[in-house]
Order: structure tokens, then sequence, then C-alpha cells
């Protein structure tokens, strides 16, 4: 499955997504800032540093929820 | 009391199946903090610290009389909310003769309890396990003791890759490890969602026996880790190229919702509660019996390996060296969410998450 899944929609959520065929994780911030590694630690630092170092631009609209969260 | 440094208070946690509270006491630590459980006659769940005021004889060990717990040592008697209203031998009841009660909420087939201060529990911020009290679903379920750090079950389930090797054979196939995963992390609601969807992938007989289903199937793992101690997988199975349906709906797909409750017990071990619920073949008790014995065996597993794993590492130095790798990327975000609520719970008063923006 190579489009990208987005399961929670709250304003501050980190996505990485682990591309297909490839060792490559794609960091996308809730700023929209993406960045590419192989390390998942670095991957996180550069997330967690938002926004030091992102390049923020308008993100694209997630895709509507496939199934509703459990909730708390 | 101490409380050791590496639980979330403030939080709830799972503490037994409302099917184990009855009319005879039942004791389990959680957390650290010896808990003793009964029902009131009219069937309401009660939690009261572990140890008679009087000589710290576990009330456990004790009897009741109506609602109230008669201490098996020298008859000091407690209500439901843990205060004294008997002490052997003289009228007047010193005012500090009590135990501290629990908040306790039964939910979804679970008794949770809050560990922390009292006046911070919101029964509202339970989490939630729908399937496992939903007549639309049959659930089979258990708890397996682990001679682990709580911390350890949490890495395991957060990476499912683990099921290739250490579960080959029960829901392991090659496609799991090999399949890319999504991982999210809601920063603010403090949730983890880890997702991986094999379009094409081999049946493993866990499934392939319980939904009849013959040849490859879509199978999708969904984590939603809502820490510390609720875990859920959407796991849904369907012949390959079976979706649901635009508007949600998804009439030809097998749902299984696989529920854990990861409670600590003490620092170095860990209750390990399982229910795995289905939506399909509901009254077939071949399908619950195979289903209950099949997770039953990949807890053990589980089980088997943390328990070597836990005192492999109690017997290194601290700070050991690890690594982490692409499967991990959800363990990683898991481990400081904890952090941040073993932190958030030692503070004197609790502030909300901090969220950078």
């Amino acid at each position: 499955m190579s489009a990208r899944v987005a399961m929670l929609h709250g304003d501050t959520v980190f996505r990485i997504h682990w591309v297909l065929g490839t060792d490559r994780l794609v960091g996308v911030c809730h700023c929209g800032a993406e960045h590419e590694s192989e390390e998942p630690v670095e991957l996180w630092d550069w997330l967690l540093a938002h926004p030091e170092g992102h390049d923020t631009r308008p993100g694209e609209p997630a895709p509507p929820p496939e199934r509703a969260l459990a909730g708390v | 009391m101490t409380t050791p440094t590496t639980f979330a208070r403030n939080q709830w946690y799972v503490a037994a199946y409302g099917r184990e509270i009855g009319r005879e006491l039942f004791a389990r630590t959680i957390c650290g903090e010896p808990i003793v459980f009964y029902r009131t006659e009219a069937g309401e769940a009660v939690a009261l610290a572990d140890r008679c005021v009087h000589r710290r004889y576990p009330l456990s060990e004790s009897r009741l009389d109506g609602d109230r717990i008669v201490c098996g040592y020298h008859g000091f008697t407690y209500d439901t909310a843990g205060s004294c209203v008997f002490v052997p031998g003289q009228t007047r009841i010193p005012r500090t003769a009590r135990v501290p009660s629990y908040p306790l909420v039964e939910q979804d087939s679970f008794v949770w309890v809050w560990i922390g201060d009292r006046d911070k529990a919101d029964p509202a911020a339970v989490p939630r396990a729908p399937w496992l009290a939903d007549p639309a679903y049959t659930t089979v379920s258990g708890m397996e003791p682990l001679a682990a750090r709580y911390e350890l079950l949490v890495d395991n389930l957060l990476d499912l890759s683990h099921e290739t090797y250490l579960h080959g054979g029960y829901i392991g196939t090659p496609e799991v490890a090999n399949t890319p995963i999504t991982t999210e992390v809601d920063e603010e609601k403090e949730i983890i969602y880890v997702s991986r969807h094999m379009a094409d992938a081999e049946c493993p007989s866990f499934y392939a026996k319980s939904t009849g289903i013959e040849g490859r199937i879509t199978r999708w793992q969904d984590i939603e880790y809502h820490p510390p101690c609720l875990y859920l997988l959407h796991s849904r199975i369907a012949p390959v190229g079976v979706l649901p349906n635009d508007d949600g709906t998804d009439p030809d797909g097998f749902h299984v919702e696989v529920v854990y409750a990861i409670t600590p017990e003490t620092e170095h071990s860990t209750h390990d509660f399982w229910a795995v619920a289905r939506d399909f073949a509901l009254d077939d008790e071949g399908v619950s019996a195979f289903l209950a014995e099949s997770n039953r065996t990949v807890v053990l597993q589980d089980v088997t390996a943390l328990n070597i794993l836990e005192q492999v590492i109690q017997s290194e130095p601290e700070g050991y060296q690890e690594l982490s790798i692409n499967i991990d990327t959800g363990g990683l975000a898991a481990r400081r969410f904890l952090k941040r609520m073993v932190e958030r719970g030692q503070q004197p008063a609790e502030r909300p998450a901090a969220v950078r923006s």
C-alpha cells in the first residue's frame, strides 16, 4: 500500500511513513514540514525540534479516517 | 509509601476483569500498591489498600461482614470507603484509623483503578475497549503474569514485526516483517497509532481456521495505544482485494479486536491482560476455543521471551547499549510518552502535556 495512511487527525500529530520497498522513513510534522532519514531516533529528534529546522509549508489536507478511534 | 519512579502515577490502570471480583476478598498489587477488592451485597466493586492500619495485616486475608471487612488479625473493621468503624476493646476509634480507598470504574468488562491523587481521578478519562462488552462481538480473554517490567511488554506490542520470529506459525507470516508501517503520534491526546496494511498476504492459521478464508488475504493491523495501560490492535482480514466500502461499512471484512491491558504489578513484574473480540462466528464455540488457545499460546511465547529479557537487563549495568531501527519507530514514541507521564506523575501539581507549537 503506497498511499499515505492518516488515522489520527488532531492538530499536533506527527507522522512517520516507511517508504515502500526502501529503508527510508519520511517524517511529517504537524506544521507540514517533511524530513527523510534512515534512523528513527534521528527522525524523532528532528520532528520534536519543531519549529527549529522545519521549513513550514501548507500541508495537504489529510484523508478522511478509515475508522473511528475507540476514543478515550 | 515510597512509589517506585518507573510507574506513571495519576493514571487509570486495569486491575481485574469484572468477573474476578465477587464476594470473596481478592488481592492484587497494582503499581507496587497492594489492593484488596470485593463486591458489596448490592454488587458494587470496592478497592481498598490491602493493609490494616493497625499492624499492616493484609485485609485480603480477612473476611467480609456484610459490606465491611473485618481484619483477620485483631478485628479492625472497615467500611467501603476505608473508614474504620470498629476497633477491638475500646469505644474510641482513632481519627487516623482508615485505609485509602481507590477510585474505581467498571467498564468494557474491566475493573479500572486510579493510581495517584484521588482528587485528580476523572472517570471520563478511562480509555475505552467497547467490543469487550458488545453483544455484536464474541470475546475470549485471560491474564498471564509476566515476570518482567511493563516497559518490555510495551516495546513488544508496539512492534509487531516480532510476530514473524517469535510467533511463526501462529500469527506471524513473512509479510508482517516486510510491510512498511506508518506511525502517528498525537502529542496532545497522547495516542500512538501504528498502521500496517498488507494488500496481499499469506493467511496465518490463527485466522484461516477462525474465518474459513482460503487463500491469500488483505490484512490490516492498526495499533492504537493509549499509554500507559490500554493497547488496542484493530485487525481486519478479508480475501485479497476486498476493501471496506467508501461509506466506512465493511460487510465483507472479518474484524478482530485484540485488547491488551498492560498493568505494572511491581518494578519487575506485570499483569498481562489479553482479550480477543470478533464479529464473526459469534456462536461457534470451536472458534472461541481455538482463538483463546491460540492467543494464550502467543501471549505465553511473549511471556517466556520477556522473562528472559528481564533477567538479562537486571544483570547488566545501567545505560546498556541498544540499537533502534525502522521497526522501532512506534516503540520509541511510546517510551517518550511513558517517560513524560512518569515525570508528570511525580510533580505535585499536574499540568497539561506540553505541546510545542
